[in-house]
């Protein structure tokens, strides 16, 4: 039974506003989007538990009439454990904040030195290229034959 | 069998070297010589029709088995690896440092180690044992050659070793499965009885001769064995002269029967040959150091194996199989030579050499008849084998001719570096003082004399080693009836041979020759290619880390979206998609919550300050819950707005600490709308994804239907959910519980943590973040901190508390 419009539309500002959150910098900010996207994914759940129908009471209407319990007993747990995140989350930035004096997400230090150890390399590598061209190339020497040495001035023929 | 008692023996040795220090090669020795004895004491039955076939179950689940199979080829090899090691292994307690029990432990042990890889390699006759053999071999040349590890020439080189065996290993192993899924068997003798066809075949044998060729240091691949001179001399003469690089011959030797007729087999095998032949006899015509002479010599002389091996006839076999037997011995009396001249005399340059000849006569005599041999002449072993060489080749085809010239031509470069040998080593040059007087040692040269003279002995008596070699080389056809001998009468390859010796002479002779000898363009050098190629690749590396790794979570997160966008959505595509009839709405109040829902969602994005972000999600929240109600779930209702309401408190009390504004963003706007259009199509990629997945469902499952039948008689309860989450799946609700207990514990250490370490108060700071008066709001906050502190602590340890509080409260 597809759904409707209305859930189609909803699904996707909540899903899309949680993405642009997680993207963001200020590390409350990504919570946020972690909360928005924990609502879009209940609000998802229950697509699986069709249209809208009566509360899952016995006795109070037709199994017919009645909505799927089995999404609404996940996303129940879901609900939980979201908070259970969020709380943990904030723990954490709040860590961070009192550690470093902010909350932002940095950048990852390890992999921004092997990218500026590359540029550098790079860089350097131009100005060795550079130099050689000015200088003139010259050939290396094979590693075993010494430079000018002969068989003769070893004493050796 | 045998192969155990080395490994076993090998395990012992350190412990042996531990307390007896080199005495352990010694006992080592005892290995390859038991082995050795009882191979020629068993070597009738591998002449015979059907040779010994030993088989034992490796993981017979997956038809895997060590079966190694005893027969001539391998017990020509066998004299070799285990002859040549008993000499070694005795030669090096004599060359080793006296107390240097470290140095001893290792290499006693890793050298009985590598004896028994090589005879289970040329024993074994599954593709897979063979190939799990040859890559021991390879580690226990890293080890040997890397020695101690301390310096970096010897690391360079064994890694150099490593890394191009290896690749060339690796292969094989490709090659040796693809030709045995050809086959259907994984039998060496079996492949080679019912040898498969076929373009596969051509790629597999292919494959396995990259292995054979970089093993045995064939061009383009050989500039790893010079370098591996670094190793300790035993440890050369052993692995890089007279076994370990047979190795790749022996593989060769090994298919050839089957496959000598194969375009891809035999042109790559005489034309790597030839050229490795000449240029290792080229490039040693130069060399100073006589290790590195020796290599190259090495090189020159396995070229000269490959190419007899790809001719693939008869008497090609015959000749093969005597060099493999003449090399390994003359080239292990010139190491082992080599060995005394550098310990005693502390050089190995010929240019510092000199005199050393009258000196050490007995010496003398013993490498000159090793030279001898190299160089071919008779009397002896190396002269039998380059005669039935050229007695092959002359007699053959267009192919045959040009090999007889390029062998020809690589024998007069031999003849040459011999006789550079012989003069370099032990000559007296006039303007080179002599080095102090020492003796040579007596036992030392006693074990060099045994591979010299066995030179001479079998040259002598070729009937003793014929007969395994006939039994080779009747693989590749019937016998013509030729028989090793010394003399053949006049004959074409005597002449030849004369012209060589002629001609060597004239070469070392001649200066002027000479001083072209050994010059490579330094564009062609292979050692070159080799140091492009492994800086290349390490470039590569270091540029795609660099570039694709940059560290920023954004970046990542980007990535990752665009892909579930991509990879999903154009398999939906390609599988074309139904959309059902759409509703707009179900529910007249769904409309407006929607509404609400949405507008709280946008205008949290935008808020500049904490809190009004933190209230407009709450918005959300409690609108989803909402929606909860009018879609029928008024338990998930109940806990939406229960645990929507704690989560604000939650949130109220973290952002009290920090300042009430976010960060001013620093990002330029076009990253800002990249963020905002990857969010938003996969955001409405998601919410298509729901519409598709819904239109496939119909009604509710039999499992819902199940609960809700059940759920009264069963747990007593009327509330379905209720019945599902606290009897039907109460293992799910223990784990949220679990999962609740440690975000619980977590965010209260996270937050006593540092309690703890204010309380302590001894203002040095552990943490190397906190930079305190440097970081002016920084500063605020520990001035704050340190004001209520307490008040804080209770405070956050109360609502931290609740953390596993509402689980309870909501399920029940």
């Amino acid at each position: 039974m597809t759904i409707n419009i209305t859930m189609a539309v909803m699904l996707a500002g909540l899903y899309s506003i949680g993405f642009y959150l997680l993207m963001q910098r200020s590390l409350m900010r990504v919570i946020l989007g972690i909360v928005i996207l924990g609502h879009g994914a209940n609000l998802f759940l229950q697509v699986a538990g069709g249209p809208p129908g009566e509360p899952t009471f016995v006795g109070t209407a037709a199994v017919e009439a009645m909505v799927d319990p089995l999404p609404q007993a996940l996303a129940l747990t879901a609900i939980v454990i979201t908070f259970g995140l969020t709380t943990f989350l904030l723990a954490l930035s709040y860590r961070s904040w009192a550690l470093l004096g902010h909350d932002e997400v940095q950048d990852d230090v390890e992999d921004r030195r092997v990218a500026e150890a590359e540029l550098a390399e790079r860089e350097i590598e131009d100005e060795a290229a550079e130099a050689e061209r000015v200088a003139g190339f010259e050939a290396p020497e094979a590693p075993e034959a010494g430079p000018g040495q002969t068989d003769e001035e070893a004493g050796v023929r | 069998m045998a192969i155990v008692v080395h490994f076993a023996l090998a395990a012992v040795l350190p412990l042996v070297a531990r307390r007896y220090g080199r005495a352990a090669f010694v006992v080592g020795a005892l290995a390859p010589a038991g082995t050795l004895v009882y191979a020629l004491a068993r070597a009738g039955e591998a002449l015979a029709d059907t040779p010994p076939l030993e088989t034992a179950a490796w993981a017979p689940a997956i038809g895997l088995e060590f079966t190694a199979r005893f027969d001539e080829l391998a017990v020509l090899l066998i004299l070799l690896i285990s002859g040549v090691g008993t000499i070694v292994l005795g030669y090096y307690a004599g060359y080793a440092k006296v107390g240097d029990h470290r140095t001893a432990a290792r290499d006693s042990a890793l050298l009985v180690t590598f004896a028994g890889a090589m005879l289970g390699l040329v024993l074994a006759d599954d593709v897979l044992s063979l190939y799990l053999f040859w890559e021991l071999t390879t580690l226990c040349s890293f080890l040997l050659v890397g020695g101690d590890g301390l310096r970096k020439r010897l690391r360079q080189s064994a890694t150099q070793a490593l890394l191009v065996t290896t690749f060339g290993g690796l292969a094989m192993l490709l090659g040796l499965v693809l030709l045995g899924t050809a086959a259907g068997t994984l039998r060496i003798s079996e492949i080679l009885a019912d040898p498969p066809g076929g373009g596969v075949v051509t790629a597999a044998l292919l494959l396995i001769l990259l292995g054979a060729l970089t093993k045995s240091a064939q061009v383009p691949f050989h500039p790893w064995l010079p370098s591996a001179m670094v190793a300790p001399t035993p440890v050369s003469a052993y692995l890089h002269a007279a076994a370990m690089v047979k190795a790749g011959v022996y593989l060769v030797a090994r298919f050839s029967p089957a496959f000598a007729d194969h375009p891809a087999w035999w042109i790559p095998v005489v034309g790597c040959g030839l050229w490795t032949m000449l240029l290792g006899g080229f490039r040693a015509l130069r060399q100073y150091d006589l290790k590195t002479l020796l290599a190259y010599g090495t090189i020159s002389q396995l070229g000269f194996l490959m190419v007899m091996l790809g001719i693939g006839t008869w008497m090609s076999a015959l000749a093969a199989g005597t060099l493999i037997l003449a090399h390994g011995l003359f080239k292990s009396a010139l190491f082992l030579t080599v060995g005394i001249i550098d310990k005693r005399t502390g050089t190995r340059d010929i240019r510092e050499l000199s005199g050393l000849g009258g000196r050490w006569r007995v010496l003398t005599t013993l490498t000159t008849l090793a030279l001898l041999s190299m160089a071919g002449l008779p009397p002896l072993l190396g002269f039998l084998g380059k005669e039935v060489a050229l007695e092959a080749l002359l007699h053959g085809g267009p192919v045959d001719m040009v090999a007889c010239v390029g062998v020809v031509a690589g024998s007069v470069l031999t003849v040459a570096y011999s006789l550079r040998f012989l003069r370099g080593a032990f000559a007296r040059k006039p303007d080179v003082a002599p080095p102090p007087s020492v003796p040579c040692g007596r036992v030392m040269t006693a074990l060099v004399a045994v591979p010299s003279l066995a030179g001479l002995v079998l040259a002598l008596a070729p009937g003793l080693i014929e007969p395994i070699e006939a039994g080779y080389a009747d693989r590749y056809g019937s016998d013509p009836g030729y028989h090793l001998a010394l003399w053949h009468g006049f004959t074409p390859p005597l002449a030849l041979s004369v012209g060589i010796v002629v001609a060597g002479y004239l070469v070392h002779r001649y200066a002027g020759l000479q001083r072209l000898g050994g010059r490579v363009p330094s564009g062609l050098q292979a050692q070159n290619w080799y140091t492009a190629s492994v800086d290349g690749l390490e470039h590569v590396a270091h540029g795609v880390t660099g570039r694709t790794q940059v560290g920023s979570l954004p970046v990542y997160l980007g990535v990752i979206l665009t892909t579930l966008v991509v990879v999903p959505g154009a398999g939906l595509l390609a599988g074309g998609v139904e959309f059902g009839a759409l509703r707009l709405f179900d529910n007249g109040l769904q409309v407006p919550l929607a509404v609400l829902v949405l507008a709280a969602a946008v205008t949290s994005l935008v808020a500049r300050r904490r809190l009004t972000a933190v209230l407009l999600t709450g918005v959300v929240g409690y609108g989803i819950g909402a929606w909860f109600v009018v879609d029928g779930g008024a338990d998930l209702a109940l806990a939406q707005f229960l645990v929507e309401t704690l989560t604000l408190v939650v949130f109220v009390f973290v952002i009290r600490r920090f300042p009430p504004r976010f960060t001013q963003n620093r990002e330029y706007i076009p990253g800002r709308w990249v963020k905002a259009v990857v969010a938003g199509v996969a955001g409405t990629f998601v919410a298509v994804l729901a519409v598709l997945y819904s239109g496939y469902t119909h009604g509710m499952p039999e499992a819902s239907r199940e609960y809700i039948e059940r759920a009264e008689d069963e747990t007593g309860a009327t509330n379905v959910v209720n019945a599902i989450i606290v009897d039907f799946r109460a293992f799910d609700t223990i784990g949220e519980i679990a999962v609740l207990a440690v975000a619980a514990t977590g965010a209260a250490s996270l937050i006593l943590a540092r309690s703890r370490k204010r309380t302590g108060g001894d203002g040095t700071s552990d943490e190397p973040g906190v930079a305190e008066g440097t970081d002016p709001v920084g500063g605020r906050d520990e001035a704050e901190e340190s004001g209520d502190a307490g008040a804080v602590r209770s405070a956050r340890a109360r609502d931290t508390g609740p953390g596993d509080g509402p689980e309870p409260e909501v399920t029940s």
